[in-house]
């Protein structure tokens, strides 16, 4: 089982997102984080979704989503030839005599606190998946109350954009 | 999408579709006007469906259409099929209409059956109004997301300004590419709301659907040269051939080739069976010369063909050393089971007609293949084991005469529709088949029940044809019923019960794996049983004709008979016996090479050389 990032470019409709997760469900593959979000065409959203999957299955879980008529396009992002980032919003137990390491460790990680009160702060950070789970250990000592993370959103490094071509059949349909 | 101008011409490249044939002015109508002038412009002439609460809007004007014949069915699963058989006898997109929830609901067998096989067809159903959907109303049902994993795509429209661009697109997706059911589940506000209609609508491009039918050109000419020098080659067909209309195209590859063939379940009648290289069924009840040429092969090119578990026995041990070349209009069907080792996409049709002249330029090259030896193996297998069957012991008549006569009566230009189980195994494997679309039934999903509302459908898409239903008495069960629509509407299919009195397929897997342990198997509706129901009233209930057959010397009348009626449906009760099995067969989940002849007898493959 290996680790993969896709960026699936669908026509932004109602249901879409369903159909989608609903194929990696029924070959019961796990979705380990999903993100959705627009792209520069009001038409078009991306969804990212990174699924622990053998190349195979993988393959053939890739050729059932492009056979989705709302799907425009699937990319498989490699690690090492993309950003990727997610973000994490984590509660910790910060009081008067621990405050200052905290926020030590926050500039470390240049993290930024966005929330204070008397016994706790609220930290925001964005990195890569082992840069988030480093801060989290290095925040764990003090006691984390609570934890929010996003799914990855990735993009490919270089000047190419994955969006171009899907973009011209969207205006020419214009 | 970007909205256009309402009088926008089709988009360049795009395929000029019925849609773009009947141009209507922009004109104010209700959205259910909408929808049955959408399905005249699209060419639509019948619909096959139920009213209920929710489409009600709908079937108002549909009453007026004048190019729109709506049949009346009795169950909407009925409704379904009959658009399938429809589909498959007519060559366009079949349509059936239903209610919202349990309308709805009663559809989704027939939409996996579709799907499953690949049927053009077109499901409309109404939902609740829109300012209803998710408060779990009355008949409300999330059709949609119940059948997302069993449609080819799915809308539902709640902006009647949506319709008439919605079903442009559904048809253009059923018919196109690999075809498959569209559902268009329509909120009843939507249908009872004011709209402007106008033909053709704007903004049908699909942005994500674009198959692809022109194959690569490289992969061909890979494929003709392996076809060229492979010395133990093998056509495989499948049902894509017959969606393709590539019947011609295959014929001609197969006597160019020399190569033997093996046509698949979905493929019967593509390619005559008298071809004298048609090997017949590949497959769990294949045929012998099928199975063995398929594992002994050094190539394969599957056409159209998916590698079905029921064709590859355990898939580990199939073909084990065969180069494969794949051709499917599908991607996703391209070694999903076996690794291809020549990829190519595209419409089979297209397909051949590039591997031609590709194979004729190898041939010049190289000489064609000897293929003598191979023949020779294979006619071998087909002298030792050919198709057939022994008499019963129980002295009732024999289901595969009973099959085998009806084939021969009525003849290569009939249709024949099939249910589920052992009869449609026999109607396989004993009916001469020699033509494609003459041979219909559910391959994929194996509906029981499919038989009688198909048949119906394919009456009705092809009227002058006849129709025979080859059908158990357990499938006829499920679906009887629409011997009450065939006979009202005029649809005089012929059936043929093969009554053996039981779940005849699954009483066989008991006889065979489960120590003749009949666990709920027995129907009592043949020799010698209380005969309930006993099919012949049944079928004068319903205003058809009812025979009775016990016995081998009534056979040849009562198909006559029916050849002879044809003001109403005729139901021939054949009453079999229920000992009878199919043969061959490969047990499930084991290799192929274990394939029996008979009950415990299996070809001595080591005596092949």
């Amino acid at each position: 089982m290996s680790r993969h990032t896709l960026s699936v470019l669908v026509e932004n409709k109602p249901g879409v997102l369903t159909r989608v997760a609903g194929l990696f469900a029924r070959r019961a593959f796990n979705i380990h984080s999903l993100a959705v979000g627009p792209t520069e065409h009001p038409d078009i959203s991306r969804i990212t979704v990174v699924v622990d999957v053998d190349e195979l299955p993988l393959e053939q879980v890739t050729k059932q989503l492009n056979k989705l008529i709302n799907v425009i396009k699937i990319v498989e992002l490699e690690p090492d030839a993309s950003v990727q980032r997610e973000l994490l919003l984590v509660k910790v137990k910060a009081d008067v005599s621990t405050r200052a390491h905290v926020l030590e460790v926050v500039q470390l990680f240049r993290a930024h606190v966005v929330d204070v009160v008397p016994d706790a702060v609220t930290v925001e950070a964005t990195g890569s998946p082992a840069k988030l789970e480093a801060l989290l250990a290095a925040l764990e000592p003090f006691g984390v109350r609570e934890i929010v993370q996003s799914g990855i959103v990735a993009i490919g490094r270089g000047s190419r954009s994955i969006t171009d071509r899907a973009l011209e059949r969207v205006m020419r349909s214009a | 999408m970007v909205q256009g101008s309402q009088q926008a011409p089709p988009a360049a490249g795009r395929p000029v579709t019925p849609a773009d044939l009947r141009p209507a002015q922009p004109q104010q109508m209700t959205g259910a006007e909408s929808i049955v002038r959408s399905l005249e412009a699209v060419g639509v002439d019948t619909v096959f469906g139920i009213p209920g609460g929710a489409i009600l809007p709908t079937y108002d004007p549909l009453m007026d259409s004048s190019s729109v014949r709506h049949i009346l069915v009795r169950h909407e699963q009925g409704a379904g099929h009959a658009a399938e058989g429809y589909a498959y006898t007519s060559g366009k997109v079949g349509v059936c209409m239903a209610t919202s929830g349990p309308g709805a609901t009663n559809l989704v067998t027939a939409l996996a059956d579709a799907n499953l096989d690949s049927v053009p067809m077109v499901a409309i159903t109404g939902q609740v109004g829109a300012s209803l959907i998710g408060t779990d109303a009355f008949q409300e049902a999330d059709i949609v997301g119940i059948t997302l994993p069993v449609t080819k795509h799915s809308y539902l429209i709640t902006d009647p300004a949506d319709i008439p661009k919605t079903i442009a697109q559904a048809f253009h997706i059923a018919s196109t590419g690999r075809p498959g059911p569209v559902l268009i589940d329509v909120a009843k506000s939507a249908m009872q709301a004011m709209t402007t209609y106008s033909w053709p609508p704007a903004e049908v491009e699909l942005p994500g659907y674009h198959p692809v039918t022109k194959p690569h050109a490289k992969q061909v000419r890979e494929a003709a040269r392996l076809l060229a020098t492979a010395r133990r080659p093998v056509l495989y067909v499948g049902g894509g051939a017959v969606r393709a209309g590539a019947a011609a195209e295959l014929r001609r590859l197969v006597d160019e080739s020399g190569a033997p063939a093996v046509t698949t379940l979905m493929a019967r009648g593509v390619l005559p069976d008298t071809h004298p290289q048609n090997l017949g069924m590949p497959g769990m009840h294949g045929t012998v010369p099928a199975v063995a040429a398929l594992q002994k092969a050094d190539l394969i090119v599957a056409l159209g063909a998916r590698f079905d578990d029921r064709v590859t026995g355990k898939l580990s041990s199939f073909a084990p050393h065969a180069l494969i070349v794949h051709a499917d209009i599908d991607p996703a069907e391209i070694g999903k089971n076996r690794r291809a080792d020549v990829p190519i996409v595209g419409d089979l049709k297209e397909v051949i007609a590039d591997l031609l002249p590709e194979l004729a330029r190898e041939h010049a090259q190289h000489g064609k293949p000897d293929l003598e030896r191979w023949w020779k193996q294979i006619d071998d297998w087909r002298e030792t084991f050919p198709l057939g069957y022994t008499d019963t012991e129980d002295g009732l008549l024999a289901p595969q005469h009973v099959i085998t006569r009806i084939g021969e009566i009525a003849g290569p230009e009939a249709v024949y529709v099939a249910g589920v189980g052992q009869h449609q195994m026999w109607a396989a494997q004993f009916i001469k088949h020699q033509r494609p679309g003459a041979w219909i039934n559910s391959g994929g999903l194996g509906t029981m029940g499919f038989a009688i509302p198909a048949a119906m459908g394919a009456k009705v898409g092809d009227p002058d044809r006849v129709v025979w239903a080859i059908d158990g008495d357990g499938c006829f069960q499920m679906t009887n019923q629409e011997l009450a629509t065939a006979t009202i509407n005029e649809i005089p299919i012929k059936v043929a019960l093969i009554n053996n009195s039981s779940l005849g397929m699954v009483r066989q897997w008991q006889t065979l794996f489960y120590e003749s342990r009949y666990s709920n198997t027995d129907l009592h509706t043949g020799h010698g049983t209380v005969r309930i129901p006993d099919f012949v009233k049944l079928a004068d209930a319903y205003g058809a004709e009812g025979i009775r057959v016990d016995s081998k010397g009534e056979v040849d009348a009562a198909i006559k008979r029916a050849m002879e009626i044809d003001d109403r449906p005729v139901v021939i009760d054949f009453t079999v016996s229920r000992d009878a099995m199919v043969w061959p067969m490969v047990a499930a989940g084991v290799s192929n090479d274990e394939i029996q002849y008979a009950r415990g007898i299996s070809p001595a493959w080591d005596r092949e050389d």
